[in-house]
Parts: structure tokens; sequence; C-alpha cells
């Protein structure tokens, strides 16, 4: 089939927007999907002759990201999350709702070619749910007469640029302001002091700050930026500092279920992010910055990039930033496509660069050989935001809160039972019951602290602190009641890892889907204590021989529940020595129909 | 001298090359013979297990209804039961249907294949029934032991079968599961 020449010019101009670069496949890729609802073939391999790559790695890429397809989607491409908090808000009735009335199921694009329907995994709206997605576009607060006006509009196509704007209504939902929300910088503020105490001056500022990485893992940031504007050595020991280029990344990809903290950084104190990363390219001699925005918030993208344009505007971006020679620093917008394991940091890079994001093996870590392997500074958006009002005001403003280990304050995104989801900013060293209280929590079985990566406590523990030496989190603070049950949890998280595992390495790849697999069988009811050995076992296995982070906290959901809530599982068991995991005589039926019969050796005991 | 040990051995979906590969041990199936005493196999064309078998050898996945009585009847006899081979490890070559649904399969083979004459679909109380997925034999029923390879040669399975005999944990060593 050949391609009208119109269409070929469509990818071709895309391709030459990006100046024919390889770094921005992901980004070209991207257009080209909202362009054709799909990456068409001809496309691909127009893509791949261009950018100089082998069709096979473009095709590579287009099935590693979720949003992106190589099937033809629909005209309006429906995604739901399928993240507990929003199964908890009814989200999957809501999804049979809607597929009844469309007629297409979750998965399918309708024959007519308008619509197609799906799950994503999170949408980062947790805490004004069930949430989904319309051409990458959020959908908040959906229930069923929503869905009828969302229906007919798809069925008179009225474009998803002319839909009510209340159906893409977002709110920050900011509940208690603390350290950081409360006293945001003035635009400039932290780049002026940066200017007028020097370089060296501010990074003592955030060295005494205390100041360690929101984003999941706690390092120390100052220690980070001096390794990376030090490193690396060439094999003689002698610093290569002059020949390297530097980069500044600010990891936007939020993807952890029940995070969304990053998400009102993004929309209320963009500045302030821009300006974290603004004062690190100074301290560690950065030229070039990225934010790598999660797919899932592509509506902020606007905003964020007036908001370049303007920092641009008053140089507080740009070449000789603020009069100062040789501070020359500006940053792109990337945007991700729908990976959880790209806001790993050797994954984001991976994608920064255009391909699949397949984390790296570390070390070398990004501070060392990062972006184009080049030395690199990945940072979460809080961690930037705070960055700036150290700046501002100084190392002891900040180092003053929190605990000893854990200065300064962490916001949290609080979703699921309670009576006021939303933000919460606290210093370090709050207890969980406190925490409870304040969003109006009651009857608490679980929460679920750290998201599916982190881990699940129970009431005999709600003592406990929101600190790095006692219950780190990256943000997400999930609360279940007692209404809810401990399995379905484990089960949405299971398979969530399942879904997102990249698939590198064996122990994850394989691993996660068999302890999906066993989940679901302990969930169907079809498991004994036996199935309890091998499940112990093959948590364990995941845990210890995977290749990143993803894979090493994939089994947490099970082993955490195993040890807070054994009787969930116990409860479930049969009381035989084993039994398979699925229906077996129903697993007859095709042959038993087509072969028309139904005598007793047609059938099979469970 | 002590009882000798009753082995039971059987393919359910396999191709025979388990058990070929078993008769590799070549003359040592005389010192075997010391050891052990076959029960159900298709080696001795004995149709069902006793009621007591200390090793149960399973080739092959289960595909079928009938696969399901054969295993639940071996499981049920044998003290020790083994997966032995790629398919009844994981499903092996027959498992590649899997990716077919069912449907497809049947209607392919008996009523739309090129050359069919007289195109039904088999119905028989006598023939069993296709289950709608190969499964692994661990997804029926408790196994003990997994002797991999495709097939697992002769020597591993000596070396399986004597540490059972001598009351031993098997193990293989490095050189018996290193295929390339
Ligand atoms: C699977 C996985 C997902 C992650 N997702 C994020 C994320 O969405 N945002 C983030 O800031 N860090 C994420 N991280 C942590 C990053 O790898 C990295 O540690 C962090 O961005 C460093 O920034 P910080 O020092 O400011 O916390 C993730 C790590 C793993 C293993
Ligand atoms: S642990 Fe999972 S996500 Fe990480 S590299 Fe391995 S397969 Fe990929
Ligand atoms: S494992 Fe290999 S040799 Fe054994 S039955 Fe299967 S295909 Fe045949």
């Amino acid at each position: 089939m050949t391609w009208s020449e119109s269409k070929q010019e469509k990818v071709l101009a895309i391709v030459s927007k990006h100046e024919i670069r390889q770094t921005r496949l992901l980004q070209i890729l991207r257009e080209v999907q909202d362009e054709f609802h799909c990456v068409p073939k001809n496309a691909l391999e127009i893509v791949a002759a261009e950018l100089g790559l082998a069709r096979t790695k473009v095709e590579g890429v287009v099935q590693f990201y979720s949003l992106l397809s190589l099937e033809q989607q629909g005209r309006f491409h429906i995604l739901f999350s399928d993240s507990i908090t929003d199964q908890f808000q009814g989200s999957r009735e809501l999804m049979d709702y809607l597929s009844a009335k469309l007629g297409v199921k979750p998965g399918q694009t309708r024959s007519d070619g308008k619509v197609s329907l799906g799950f994503t995994s999170c949408t980062g709206l947790c805490d004004q749910g069930p949430a989904g997605l319309v051409n990458g576009h959020w959908l908040s607060r959906l229930n069923e007469s929503r869905i009828d006006r969302i229906v007919d509009l798809v069925e008179r196509e009225v474009p998803v640029s002319s839909w009510p704007l209340e159906f893409f209504h977002v709110e920050d939902n900011i509940q208690s302001p603390g350290l950081l929300l409360q006293s945001p910088i003035d635009q400039g503020e932290a780049l002026k002091q940066l200017v007028r105490e020097g370089f060296e001056e501010i990074f003592m500022e955030i060295n005494r700050s205390g100041l360690r990485g929101r984003g999941g893992a706690g390092f120390e940031t100052a220690w980070k930026w001096r390794f990376c504007a030090e490193g690396p050595e060439d094999y003689s020991g002698s610093s290569l500092v002059d020949k390297n280029e530097r980069f500044v990344v600010c990891n936007a990809d939020e993807g952890e279920p029940g995070t969304f903290k990053d998400r009102i950084l993004l929309n209320s104190y963009a500045h302030q992010v821009f300006e974290g990363m603004t004062v690190c390219a100074g301290i560690v001699g950065a030229k070039q910055g990225f934010l790598y925005l999660r797919g899932e918030y592509l509506r902020l993208r606007p905003q964020l990039e007036a908001i370049l344009a303007n920092r641009r505007a008053k140089n507080f971006l740009g070449k000789s930033i603020l009069g100062r020679n040789g501070f020359d620093f500006d940053i792109e917008i990337h945007m991700g496509a729908g990976a959880y394991v790209c806001g790993e940091e050797s994954a984001l890079i991976e994608s920064l660069e255009g391909k699949r994001g397949v984390p790296r093996v570390r070390p070398p870590y990004p501070i060392d050989r990062g972006y184009l392997d080049q030395p690199t500074v990945v940072n979460n958006v809080e961690t930037f935001a705070a960055v700036a009002a150290i700046a501002a005001y100084g190392g002891a403003w900040f180092a003053t809160q929190g605990t000893d280990k854990s200065k300064g304050s962490k916001i949290i995104s609080i979703s699921g039972d309670c009576e006021r989801p939303g933000i919460y900013e606290y210093d370090f060293g709050i207890s969980i019951a406190e925490i409870l209280m304040d969003c109006g929590a009651e009857n608490t079985l679980a929460v679920q602290v750290g998201g599916p990566s982190g881990g699940i406590i129970s009431g005999k523990e709600y003592h406990r602190k929101l600190a790095f030496e006692d219950l780190g989190t990256g943000g997400s603070f999930m609360i279940f009641n007692k209404k809810r049950d401990v399995l379905e949890i484990v089960r949405n998280f299971t398979h969530f890892f399942a879904h997102e595992s990249c698939g590198f390495c064996t122990p994850c790849r394989v691993g996660t889907t068999l302890l999906k697999n066993e989940v679901d069988k302990i969930c169907d009811g079809h498991a004994t204590s036996l199935d309890l050995v091998g499940l112990s076992s093959l948590a364990k296995f995941i845990k210890t021989a995977s290749h990143c982070g993803l894979g090493q906290s994939a089994a947490n959901p099970v082993l955490g529940s195993l040890s807070h809530f054994p009787q969930a599982y116990k409860d479930r068991f049969k009381d035989v020595v084993f039994e398979p995991g699925f229906d077996l005589d129903e697993s007859l039926e095709t042959a038993r129909r087509m072969s028309a019969r139904d005598d007793p050796w047609a059938h099979l005991e469970q | 001298m002590a009882e000798k040990l009753k082995i039971a051995t059987t393919s359910l979906g396999g191709c025979f090359g388990c058990h070929m590969s078993f008769l590799d041990i070549d003359e040592r199936i005389i010192d075997l013979f010391d050891l052990v005493e076959f029960d159900r196999s298709p080696l001795t064309d004995i149709k069902h297990c006793s009621e007591y078998v200390d090793i149960g050898l399973i080739e092959g996945g289960v595909c079928n209804s009938e696969n399901v009585h054969t295993l639940r009847e071996f499981r049920k006899s044998c003290k020790v039961l083994i997966a032995v081979g790629a398919c009844a490890i994981n499903g092996g070559l027959p498992a590649l249907r899997n990716f077919i649904p069912l449907e497809e399969c049947l209607a392919e083979s008996y009523l739309t294949g090129e050359g069919i004459d007289n195109p039904q679909i088999p119905s028989d109380i006598e023939l069993p029934l296709l289950l709608d997925k190969v499964h692994p034999i661990h997804e029926l029923v408790k196994v003990d032991y997994f002797l991999p390879g495709c097939p697992p040669s002769g020597n591993a399975f000596w070396r399986f079968i004597t540490d059972l005999a001598a009351g031993k944990t098997p193990t293989l060593p490095y050189d018996l599961v290193h295929y390339d």
C-alpha cells in the first residue's frame, strides 16, 4: 500500500521540527501517535530512515511505551486509571458502563474507528478520581452522568478541545501546606541570592540544610551535586571536569500509584522548580536541563512552556543569567509516554535519549555517566523546589525542621478512604496516627506508605514516623478502611508490577507474572497452604535477583501483607493439599461444545 | 537385600523423547534393575499404577482430560513425583498452541484445513477432550522435583534416580544442566 503524500509530509514535518535528532525519537513518536492515533508502519519506516536508525529499533521503542501503539486506536482514545484507589472508587464498574454504552470492550477499537478504550496504571489524580485520560488529557471525577455526556460527545465527534472544561478540571487540593508550600519564593529570588553570594556559598547552604532527595531513595542532594561537579576522573585519577558537559534533569515522571504531589508543584510552583534546577546548573556547571514530564501530565505542558518562555524573557534562563558571565542554562521539556520504570533515573536517561526506558547497569551512576554519557544530576521535582527555597532562605531555615536524619518537610499525597484526600505537607517526624487524624481517616485497616513499591502497615504501627530512618516515602500515602480486602490491594499492586516490568531481566519479567498468577490463584479461592511455600520463596527470589528497583520492590506487597496480614491469606486457603489455579471443567467447555458432548467423560472435577 | 524401588513413568503431552533419553543410560539399565522395578510405564505396558509407587516420572504437559486423570493417578500412587523435561515443566512445544484459540486449532485441523475429507469434529466418548490451554504439570498437582532438559540427558536421569535410590536429595552438577 502506498501512503498518501500528505501523510508522508506530515511525518517528515514532525521529524524536521525535532531537528532530525535521535534523542528526540520518543518525542517524534508521540506526535506521530497524536496525528494518526497509532504509529503506522509507514510512519515508522520514514522516521527510522530519516534518523538513520534500524526500523526494529524504532518499533522497539513504540512497543515499550504504553501510550504508543502499533495498532490503530480510536479517534477518541479513552483510558481509565486502574490504580487501586480508582478501583475502590468504582472505576471498573464505570468502565463497564462506558463500554456497554459505546459498544466496545476495553483494549479494543470500535469497528468504525471512532473510539477505543483501555486501562492505564495511574493518572496521578487519585484524590479526584475515578480518573482517566481522553487523547492524553485528564478526565477527573468520573461518574455515570459525566460518562453519559462523554458518550454523547464521542458519538457526535466533538473534538476534545471543545469538550466542557469542567471535565478536565483538576484542583491542587492542598489541604495542609507546610514549610515549602506556605512560603513560595518570589520569582528570581533564589537566583539573585546565588549570583550575589556566589555558587560556593549557596552550595554550602544546601549542604547545611541536610536536604535529601524527595524522589524516594533519599540521597543527600549536596553530595550528589558535588560528585557530579567533580567527577568523573580518568584512569590516571586526574579530573575530567573541563572535558565534560553536564546536565540537570528534573524527574517529573511521578509514576508511583498514589503520588500526585509533583502535579501540584508543577501546576502552581513551577517557577520555583525551574529556579531550583537553575541553581543546580550554576553549581555543577551545566548548560542544559530537562524536565522529564510523565506522559499523563500532558495538560500541564503548555503552561510550563509559557513559564519557561517567561523566565527566558527575564534572563532567569538563557545566556549570562542575571548578568553573570558564563552562567548559561536552558531547560527543555521531554514527555514520557506511559512507563513507570522511566522514573528510575537511569531508565529516565535512556528515555531522554529517545530509547526504550531500560535501566542501566549502575555503577557508573548518572553523576558520572548520565545523559549522553556525561555527568548528570537527576533530582525529583520536590527536591528542586526545596533547593530554590533553601537558596533563598538559607540552610538553617530548613534544617531546624524535621528530624536529625531527615531535615525539613515532606509533601505527601493522600488518597483512599478518608474524608479529605489531597496534599499535606509535614515536617519529617510526624506520626502516621496524626496524619490519619488530620485527613479524617476512620476505621483504618492499613496504610500503604510509599505506593506499591513501599510498604503496608497495620494498626499496630500507626505510632511510626514519617522519616527516612523509619517510614520513607516518595509521597504516596494510601489509606484503606476495614471494608477493604487486603488481598484485593495486593492483587492490584502485583498486577501493576507485572504490567510495568520492562522485561529486561528474567527474575522480574518472569517473576512478576508468576507472582501475579499465584496471587490471582489465592484471590480466586483455589490456593492451599502449599501455595504459600512457593509464593514466599518466589517473592524473595524476585527481590534479591532483579536488576533494578522496580523488580526489587515488586514483591513488597506480597511480603508485607504476608507478615502483617497472614490471616487474610489463611482465610482463603482450601483444606486440600493442592488444587489447580483455574477452573478445570470450564477449560473443557470449548472442546465440549465443538464436539457436541456432555457425557460424564466430558467433564472434570476440580 | 532391601526391597526394590518401584518406578512408574508416563508421557502426557510429550514426544517420548524424554523416555528415549532415559534409555540412553545404556548398559547401566542392568545396574538400574538391581535397584528398581518398573511399575506402570510404556516400557512395561502396565496400564495402571500399583497402590504404592516410590517414584513417578512424568514427561509432557497436560493437554487433555485423559492427561488429567493419568496425572492424578500418578500423584495418588507416587511418593515422589518428578516433572521430566521442558514439556512437563513449562508446557513446552505443545503449549505453543496456547497462543491460538482452541476453537481455531480444532477448526483448522478438522474442518477447514487443506485436504480435509468429510470435515467434522471427532466426537466419541472414548476420545479425551482438549483443555483450552496446555498446562505444565505443577499447575495441576504438587510436584516434588523438576528434571530439566529437552530432553534431560541419560546421565541426568541416572544421577537423579541413583541419588533418590541412595536416599539423597537429587542434585545435578553444572555439566548436566549445561546445554550449549
Ligand atoms: C521503578 C522506579 C521508579 C521511580 N520513579 C520515580 C519518580 O517517579 N520520581 C522520582 O523523583 N524518582 C523516582 N525514582 C527514584 C529515582 O531513581 C531517583 O532516585 C530520583 O529521581 C533521584 O532524585 P532525588 O535524589 O531528588 O530523590 C524511581 C525509582 C525506581 C526504581
Ligand atoms: S527489575 Fe524489572 S523493570 Fe528492572 S530491569 Fe529488570 S525487568 Fe526491567
Ligand atoms: S521435553 Fe523435549 S524430549 Fe521431552 S517430551 Fe518435551 S519435547 Fe520431547
